[in-house]
């Protein structure tokens, strides 16, 4: 079970971040989970969303080069050890993070979340299922 | 067997009395031709007040208009056609890079008559009816494939119509036929080399003993690299859709500048600004007349490629005037740190990243007393990824081939699309700051 996540090539300048951003508010998409990957001159912006495909929608209407990428979406226990019995359970399996980034934190919630782009990903879903994760499904993500 | 020098020995080492001689009969002949049969060119001649008796020998053909790519953009599709339709057999046209597009017609004596300019090509290449020839050029409205195609079909090699793409059946071919002449476009050939090396395949593996490439602009240095990469030796040819295709000049092999089949395409240099006939040795724009062509004769059309003539005797025996390699356009040309730089140029490499030519934007300025070169491209739908290693090397591999290309550095910005200022919906391709000051 993957999620979808957009990702949005941008430049490094000065109000580049809250142009999406407020894009995205005005059409009524809310943000659930963000992370920044950047250089010197550009940026990647990845982004997961309650409404993926109106969002890809508003961004290519925009002229944005966006794309979408399959990640996964974990859910964790709060607590010590929740991450790291998770990444042993993809290092059995010899699978690489290629990056991560948390999401949807509240302050009124017991379990983490965490979204993980990997290289195998189907092997990465059976690997986490059989583990007794939890993984976050697209239809779950509009009602969170 | 003893090679085989020349293809058309009469033709290619004639002695320039003769030459002229030849010249001059086509060129009367091709005139009336063109006044009985194309009103469009009649007019521009009325209107210069020629007539076809003020043409008696080569040396007249400065009395008559040009002819420009608009030209041939007013008169699209039958405006220029000298022939009945139903004596034409074929057409070709243009990528249309720019937006424009040109379409020519050939008779069948025209596709004879460029076959054989290609065979002379494939000749001075080192070939005969011993080779195996792999046409690696797209076949289609393009004229590279069919060009190269039919011009080996006349020497007799064994041809392999293989079209560009699918890299691997073409090394498998070239594996397990014996493939001896690789025709192509340079950046293919680099790309080709680049994947045998990939796959362990050494060049002493491989028969390739020739290879001809046009096309598109390339460096000595992409020649070197490309010799050394497949084993073979590279030889160049220039050609355009409007005359006829590649072969209307070829290398021979001493490879400095290529011989114009001048008995067939007459080659002028003249100043760009003011349309005079430069004297040979000057650099200028080059301007060829089709001396035979049937279907569609253009005479004295500009090419707006940037080039010098050379009548120096070649080792190679042959006598048909050498064309230097084209420097670039003559509407764009720009001067960094002393190097000339054609947006052409540029384009030649993005468009190796990409399916379709991003939009780019040259800026130059000076620091000091240096020129700074910076190109912006804008970051197209299908270079996207997802992470910033590969934008760092699609950066670095633009900047490598950039240089590579020109001998100077440029800095590469990735833009977000559209970011680049439009003028009339085209992106504006060059800001030279250094006009400001
Ligand atoms: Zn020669």
């Amino acid at each position: 079970m993957t999620v979808k996540q957009l990702s949005v090539f941008c430049e490094n300048r000065p109000g580049r971040l809250s142009g999406i951003t407020r894009l995205l508010a005005d059409n009524d998409i809310n943000i659930r989970a963000m992370s920044i990957a950047d250089t010197k001159d550009f940026g990647i912006l990845r982004l997961i969303v309650d409404d993926f495909e109106k969002a890809l929608k508003v961004l290519k209407d925009n002229d944005m080069a966006v794309t979408s990428t399959g990640v996964l979406c974990i859910r964790l226990a709060d607590k010590p050890g929740g991450l790291a019995d998770a990444m042993e359970c993809l290092y059995k399996e010899n699978i690489s993070v290629e990056y991560m980034y948390a999401a949807f934190i509240s302050e009124t919630n017991e379990t983490a979340y965490l979204v993980l782009r990997v290289d195998r990903l189907d092997t990465a879903v059976t690997a986490l299922e059989e583990g007794g994760f939890k993984l976050v499904s697209d239809e779950e993500l509009k009602r969170f | 067997m003893p090679e085989k020098k020349y293809w058309d020995e009469a033709h290619e080492c004639m002695s320039r009395e003769e030459m002229k001689k030849l010249q001059s009969e086509k060129l009367v002949k091709q005139v009336r031709h063109v006044w009985d049969n194309v009103p469009y060119y009649k007019k521009l001649m009325e209107e210069k007040g020629v007539t076809p008796d003020d043409i008696k020998s080569i040396d007249d053909i400065g009395k008559l208009p040009f002819l420009s790519k608009a030209d041939l953009r007013d008169a699209y599709p039958y405006g220029l056609l000298a022939k009945p339709l139903s004596e034409c057999v074929r057409i070709h046209s243009t990528s249309g890079t720019t937006g424009k597009r040109v379409v020519a017609f050939y008779t069948q004596n025209d596709v004879d008559l460029w076959e054989e300019c290609t065979a002379r090509a494939i000749t001075a290449a080192g070939c005969t009816k011993e080779d195996v020839c792999q046409v690696a050029y797209g076949y289609g409205l393009f004229t590279g494939g069919m060009g190269l195609h039919g011009g080996s079909h006349k020497v007799g090699c064994l041809t392999l119509p293989m079209s560009s793409g699918s890299t691997e059946r073409q090394i498998q071919f070239m594996q397990d036929l014996g493939t001896t002449l690789l025709c192509c476009t340079p950046s293919y050939a680099a790309y080709i080399g680049e994947t045998i090396a990939e796959m362990g395949i050494k060049p002493e593996d491989l028969k390739l003993k020739a290879g001809i490439f046009g096309a598109e602009p390339w460096t000595e240095e992409m020649r070197q690299e490309i010799e050394r990469m497949l084993g073979l030796k590279a030889y160049d040819i220039y050609g355009l859709t409007e005359s006829t295709g590649p072969g209307v000049a070829f290398e021979c092999c001493e490879q400095s500048g290529m011989h114009i089949n001048e008995d067939h395409f007459y080659a002028e240099i003249i100043d760009p600004d003011t349309g005079e006939q430069l004297p040979e040795g000057s650099k200028g724009e080059l301007v060829f007349t089709s001396l035979d062509k049937e279907a569609f004769p253009l005479l004295r059309y500009r090419t707006r490629d940037v080039c010098v003539l050379s009548h120096e005797k070649c080792s190679c025996g042959r006598t048909l005037v050498k064309m230097a390699k084209p420097m670039g356009r003559t509407d764009d040309m720009l001067i960094v740190k002393g190097v000339n730089v054609f947006p052409s140029q540029i384009e030649t490499v993005l468009l190796k990243m990409s399916n379709a030519t991003p939009n780019y934007q040259i800026v130059v300025d000076r620091v000091g007393t240096t020129d700074t070169f910076e190109i912006l491209v804008e970051v197209s739908p299908d270079m996207f990824s997802d992470t910033i290693k590969t934008f760092e090397e699609l950066q670095k591999k633009i900047a490598n081939d950039i240089h590579s290309m020109l001998g100077i550095r440029a800095k590469i910005k990735l833009v977000e699309p559209k970011s680049i200022p439009r003028s009339e919906g085209k992106a504006v391709r060059v800001v030279d700051k250094r006009k400001l000051v």
